[in-house]
């Protein structure tokens, strides 16, 4: 379940443990934003998707990728993570993206 | 050709009122909401306002706008209905149309004889990048929001899947812009009553590819109301009245990527099913329909959800002209969100004030010919909120 969470919404069973998820995944959807909220102003145009990972849960994601006309619904991407927070407000937390499969 | 059973009506509407439409700079939300309320109440002289509204129920999306929560009661204040009980209700863009259900609610039951149904939002106020913002807050903060995803970016994931599936085009969306602007030229509440061409459409600059800035709807200030009654009860007020004779609704997961399909919207296509088995009538027994066109792939993918025509298919109806003024199905004879204008807490009940001029012969240029039966489609957010109304000429 994304996001993790003390209940199953579908069975409302709460024996529920973490999952070690491989680091890839395949796009399921994409868009490139070029109008954002004032916090994303500084990496305007950026593109976000969805992640189909191994296992078959979804996850949002931001998209890093230099050449943005590459992307294409089915490729394959691996996850990254980010431990530096961001200078404005929030997003604050360690966080994850996602990019190409080098 | 059949006509539907006559189901017992579950409310009655027996006026509407809607505010000028647009950039009202100096002009309060409680404003707009009296300007509706006042139009609402000069179409039914022998109601005493103050005296007669026993509730009111006022969507409204967000307080960041004008720093002002609690706003039921000032509006109720403002429309002079006070000491009636008014309550808020907010559902993001769904907000009025959960209140017009609310409102329903308190007439079939029993409680209240007479209640006054509306919403409000004052937009323009804000910058554009804030107005994006704020109406973000409507989707998932730690996985959406944190994620950049603004709305347009939201919609344009499930038109990515829908180009990529179906084959739908840029141009099909863009002709939901084109037809949904020349209805708004028509109509005198408008934000933007002019005319868009194909080309102006498609070479508008993008904001969340596929969608251009004549993909999305409005920043819009404005307000809507209607005033409900029983159906006994209708006719000593009003000649011009109309029948709701279907309501839905129905919630999905709040975040995207935990639905299965993004090529539907699965909480409007429950709550229609919901609204159309209400009424006893079908798809094809609507006259005239106003749906939530918040961005050009939405009213493609309600037509779809909705039956008016086979999954994958709402790109070609568009297309084909089957929802222009005179098609088969007119859809957003008001112009829609995308050229009335959204302000979100007044959408739900702005569309049904548009019905309620068509089905009462009121609709001026934009009168459908012999509308009976019609529908109105609301989505809250990404769709997670679906409301569906379906109304009935007396």
């Amino acid at each position: 379940m994304v996001p993790p969470r003390a209940i199953c919404p579908k069975c409302r069973s709460s024996r529920v443990e973490w999952v070690q998820l491989s680091t890839q995944g395949k796009l399921v959807t994409y868009t490139i934003v070029h109008v954002s909220p004032p916090q994303f102003k500084h990496m305007t145009p950026y593109a976000v998707g969805i992640v189909e990972m191994e296992e078959g849960v979804k996850l949002p994601s931001i998209i890093r990728t230099s050449r943005l006309e590459s992307l294409k619904i089915g490729m394959e991407l691996e996850v990254d993570f980010s431990p530096k927070s961001q200078e404005t407000s929030w997003p604050h937390w360690p966080r994850y993206f996602f990019k190409e499969t080098e | 050709m059949r006509r539907p059973r006559r189901v017992k009506p579950l409310a009655t509407i027996i006026s509407a009122g809607l505010s000028k439409f647009g950039r009202r700079e100096g002009v309060y939300a409680r404003e707009l909401f009296a300007e509706a309320a006042l139009e609402a109440f000069h179409r039914v002289e022998d109601l005493d306002p103050g005296k007669d509204i026993k509730a009111a129920f006022i969507g409204q999306m967000s307080e960041a706008y004008e720093h002002q929560a609690h706003d039921a009661p000032i509006a109720a204040s403002w429309a002079g209905i006070l000491p009636a009980p008014a309550t808020r209700i907010e559902n993001a863009c769904a907000s009025s149309g959960s209140a017009l259900r609310c409102g329903i609610m308190a007439i079939k039951s029993g409680l209240y004889d007479i209640v006054l149904v509306g919403g409000v939002e004052k937009m323009t106020n804000q910058p554009t990048p804030e107005v994006t913002g704020i109406l973000a807050t409507a989707s998932d903060y730690p996985f959406e929001q944190w994620n950049g995803m603004t709305f347009p970016g939201l919609f344009a994931l499930m038109a990515t899947v829908h180009m990529h599936e179906y084959g739908t085009t840029e141009e099909q969306m863009a002709a939901v812009a084109v037809k949904n602007h020349k209805n708004g030229a028509l109509n005198p509440k408008a934000h933007m009553q002019k005319e868009v061409t194909m080309d102006e459409v498609m070479r508008s600059r993008t904001v969340a590819w596929p969608l251009k800035l004549y993909d999305c709807s409005l920043i819009t200030d404005g307000a809507s109301c209607l005033i409900l009654t029983s159906p006994k009860l209708a006719k000593k007020f009003s000649d011009n009245y109309v029948h709701i004779i279907g309501s839905g609704q129905s919630q999905d997961t709040f975040c995207l990527h935990e639905r299965d399909s993004l090529t539907t919207i699965n909480a409007a296509k429950q709550a229609a099913q919901e609204a159309y088995k209400m009424a006893d009538v079908k798809a094809k027994d609507i006259d005239v329909a106003e749906v939530h066109d918040c961005f050009t792939i939405a009213e493609i993918i309600a037509c779809e959800d909705l039956g008016f025509c086979r999954p994958g298919q709402g790109g070609k109806f568009v297309e084909s002209g089957a929802s222009n003024i005179g098609g088969t199905i007119p859809i957003n004879t008001s112009g829609g969100l995308k050229s009335k204008g959204h302000p979100v807490g007044a959408t739900g009940t702005a569309q049904v004030h548009e019905l309620y001029l068509q089905l009462t012969g009121q609709a001026d240029r934009r009168q459908v010919a012999d509308a009976e039966i019609a529908l109105a489609h609301n989505l809250g957010g990404s769709g997670a909120t679906g409301v569906v109304h379906i109304l009935r000429s007396a």
